[in-house]
């Protein structure tokens, strides 16, 4: 079976650094990783593969430097990796991504073999929307199964996939054909550590770069900024509230601040001592 | 390329222009429409607070707001139309097919996608669910038009185009985003990111069914079952009163039991920042901030909390915050309301006491009850 994981580099958010002057970001030297809830789903693509057989593609978009997180994948343990690299597809949002990409795995498909899963990680770190995965699934008419928590069976013979979905209130036990797109919910597995001959083999691997044509996009408009319909038109720190945060006098005693800090909270919102009354008391 | 609509919108250059110059299409668009989110017979709150928003913006628009409510036949339907017209729906548009009775992506975003074709919102709110998002992605890449997840602030301009603020870059900044030439606007905002609204019992409005073409047997994906949470593995986390939180300042993940001591004495919830979850301190399901729950309690205690804005965006909602840290110059103490500058670890311990005491008095003793 063909499993496609779609991955992003992006900045260690950890590490990154607002200018307390200008109110920008300071990218100098935050080092960058692979999005971290798109390790759940390549680990999930890694383990099927060595259950049913198969091989496991990485595909990223990005800049040249992005190859650095296919590597990566590589010595965690996929075949293969794309990288989708292109001056046209600088400024995309969700839609004009999910559309470059889906260009790409349709190429994937011909090139390398039938694709029977592409797993997309949950959401990003950087820009947290999760609309790459079901955008693709859409352009690409994929079954969609999002927020996934197990997954139970891939049957290749008859092209089917079990599985257990994180809903409001509980878990949708849920089956669906392949083709099909699903993200998977951290901590839905442990993802393992490369093995030495995958570090060996990723080092001398070639990463398979294409750009917009040779990805099969012929209308470079759908891509990039002039795909893109939304506009970010500022970029803002939030404004401190007019007044900074009262401060108690730290005491003498822990205790005494902590007497101290609970007057001020009661002085400054009477009703408080009424609702904590009621939560103490059971209510 | 798309298959999903094989005609792309008539792009030409500059499709994402900043001229704000609508294109004749999407002239008709017209309205404010909120997705009601209903599973298994229950509205999710988060629907009654985009309502409130959808209000305000319909207002100022000078429109109508309008909900979109679907689902099995049945009670729940009429049920799910007399609560938004209490938070402030002037109508709903109902469509009651037996395949839409649990949630799938296909005949949702089927649906969805045909009642806005028919009906033409300028905007279009959903809540940023495991559903909503779900949900949303497929329908604003069928629409080929813009959608903005996880608002933090939604208000209509001047020129009455859609502004959608949210985080951006990991939370450490803000960022406003319009979808100036494509109709619906669509933006999606979390559970109690915004206000809940006043109820207004016995509000009418008025019901628009719309019919949609779905059979089962035309529906790939299966439900073979639904395995219900047991209540102790929900968190109230989100809808409690008084919340108390730790951050990188406790040190340890050993300390983290200081917070749960204090939030167990004054009945309140436990919740952490984003770093402690990253470190595996802490289960994912007890993050507050952009990327974990929203809250707006009464009284919110930060405990060695640096205040990142991911984090601030989680916590503005709450009346009272109360912010634990050694550094004076922690960005908390830029919007919390009251602090002492001191070490938590140390701090927590004396709070929790003190609290015990003051409050024992009304402790009920659960073993004998």
């Amino acid at each position: 079976m063909h499993f496609v994981v779609c991955i992003k580099q992006v900045p260690d958010s950890a590490q990154i650094r607002v200018h307390p002057v200008t109110n920008t970001i300071m990218r100098q030297g935050v080092p960058t990783i692979i999005n971290p809830y798109d390790l759940f789903s390549l680990e999930e693509a890694l383990r099927w593969r060595d259950k049913v057989g198969g091989e496991v593609t990485v595909l990223t978009m990005g800049p040249p430097m992005a190859s650095d997180s296919l590597r990566k994948a590589l010595t965690i343990g996929a075949d293969r990796a794309v990288l989708l690299t292109d001056r046209f597809f600088a400024g995309s949002d969700t839609l004009a991504t999910s559309f470059a990409l889906s260009a790409a795995l349709k190429k994937i498909g011909e090139t390398f073999g039938k694709i029977d899963i592409v797993f997309c990680g949950k959401q990003t770190i950087d820009g947290d929307t999760a609309q790459v995965g079901p955008g693709v699934a859409k352009r690409l008419s994929l079954e969609q199964i999002t927020y996934v928590s197990a997954i139970n069976e891939v049957n290749g013979e008859d092209g089917t996939v079990t599985l257990e979905r994180r809903s409001e209130g509980g878990v949708q036990v849920l089956k669906t054909n392949l083709p099909a797109m699903i993200t998977m919910l951290e901590g839905s597995n442990t993802v393992r550590r490369g093995r030495i001959d995958d570090a060996l083999r990723a080092a001398r691997a070639e990463i398979v770069s294409w750009n917009a044509k040779e990805a099969g996009i012929e209308d470079v408009t759908m891509c990039g900024l002039r795909g893109s319909p939304t506009v970010v038109k500022k970029v803002f720190a939030p404004s401190p509230r007019a007044e900074k945060a009262a401060l108690v006098e730290v005491g003498a005693t822990p205790a005494a601040s902590a007497e101290a800090l609970i007057e001020a909270v009661l002085a400054k919102s009477p009703k408080i001592e009424d609702d904590l009354i009621k939560l103490a008391s059971g209510f | 390329m798309s298959d999903a609509k094989p005609a792309a919108p008539a792009a030409g250059a500059g499709r994402a222009s900043m001229k704000k110059e609508l294109p004749e299409r999407f002239r008709n668009h017209k309205h404010v429409w909120v997705f009601i989110e209903m599973e298994r017979g229950v509205v999710h709150p988060v629907s009654f607070e985009l309502l409130g928003q959808g209000r305000k913006l319909a207002d100022k628009l000078g429109v109508e707001l309008a909900g979109v409510v679907m689902g099995a036949p049945g009670p729940d339907i009429l049920h799910a139309c007399q609560e938004s017209f209490a938070y402030g729906a002037d109508l709903c548009y109902t469509i009651e097919n037996p395949v839409l009775a649990d949630y799938r992506n296909e005949p949702y975003s089927k649906a969805l996608t045909a009642v806005v074709e028919a009906h033409k919102p300028e905007i279009l709110l959903l809540g940023a669910t495991t559903l909503g998002r779900d949900l949303a992605g497929s329908v604003a890449t069928t629409l080929l038009t813009g959608l903005t997840a996880d608002c933090t602030e939604l208000n209509v301009d001047d020129d009455k185009s859609l502004a959608a603020t949210r985080p951006t870059f990991g939370g450490s900044l803000l960022c406003t985003i319009y979808t100036l030439n494509f109709r619906p606007q669509m933006a999606t905002a979390r559970p109690r990111a915004m206000p809940m609204p006043e109820r207004k019992e016995g509000r009418e409005g008025r019901i628009v069914p719309f019919a949609v073409d779905l059979h089962e047997q035309d529906i790939i994906t299966k439900i073979l079952s639904f395995i219900p949470d047991r209540d102790s593995n929900k968190t109230n986390l989100a809808f409690a009163d008084v919340v108390v939180a730790g951050g990188m300042g406790l040190q340890g993940p050993e300390n983290f039991q200081l917070v749960k001591n204090l939030a167990a004495v004054l009945g309140a919830e436990y919740g952490c920042s984003r770093p402690l979850v990253q470190k595996g301190w802490v289960p994912s399901d007890r993050q507050i901030g952009q990327t974990g729950k929203t809250i707006r309690p009464k009284l919110y205690i930060a405990a060695g909390i640096s205040g990142a804005i991911q984090h601030r965006v989680g916590v503005e909602g709450a009346d009272l915050i109360v912010a634990i840290n050694t550094d004076k110059n922690a960005p908390i103490y830029d919007f919390a309301h009251l602090g002492i500058v001191t070490d938590a670890v140390r701090f927590l311990p004396a709070l929790t006491e003190a609290f015990r005491k003051r409050l024992s008095p009304h402790t009920r003793d659960r073993m004998a009850g």
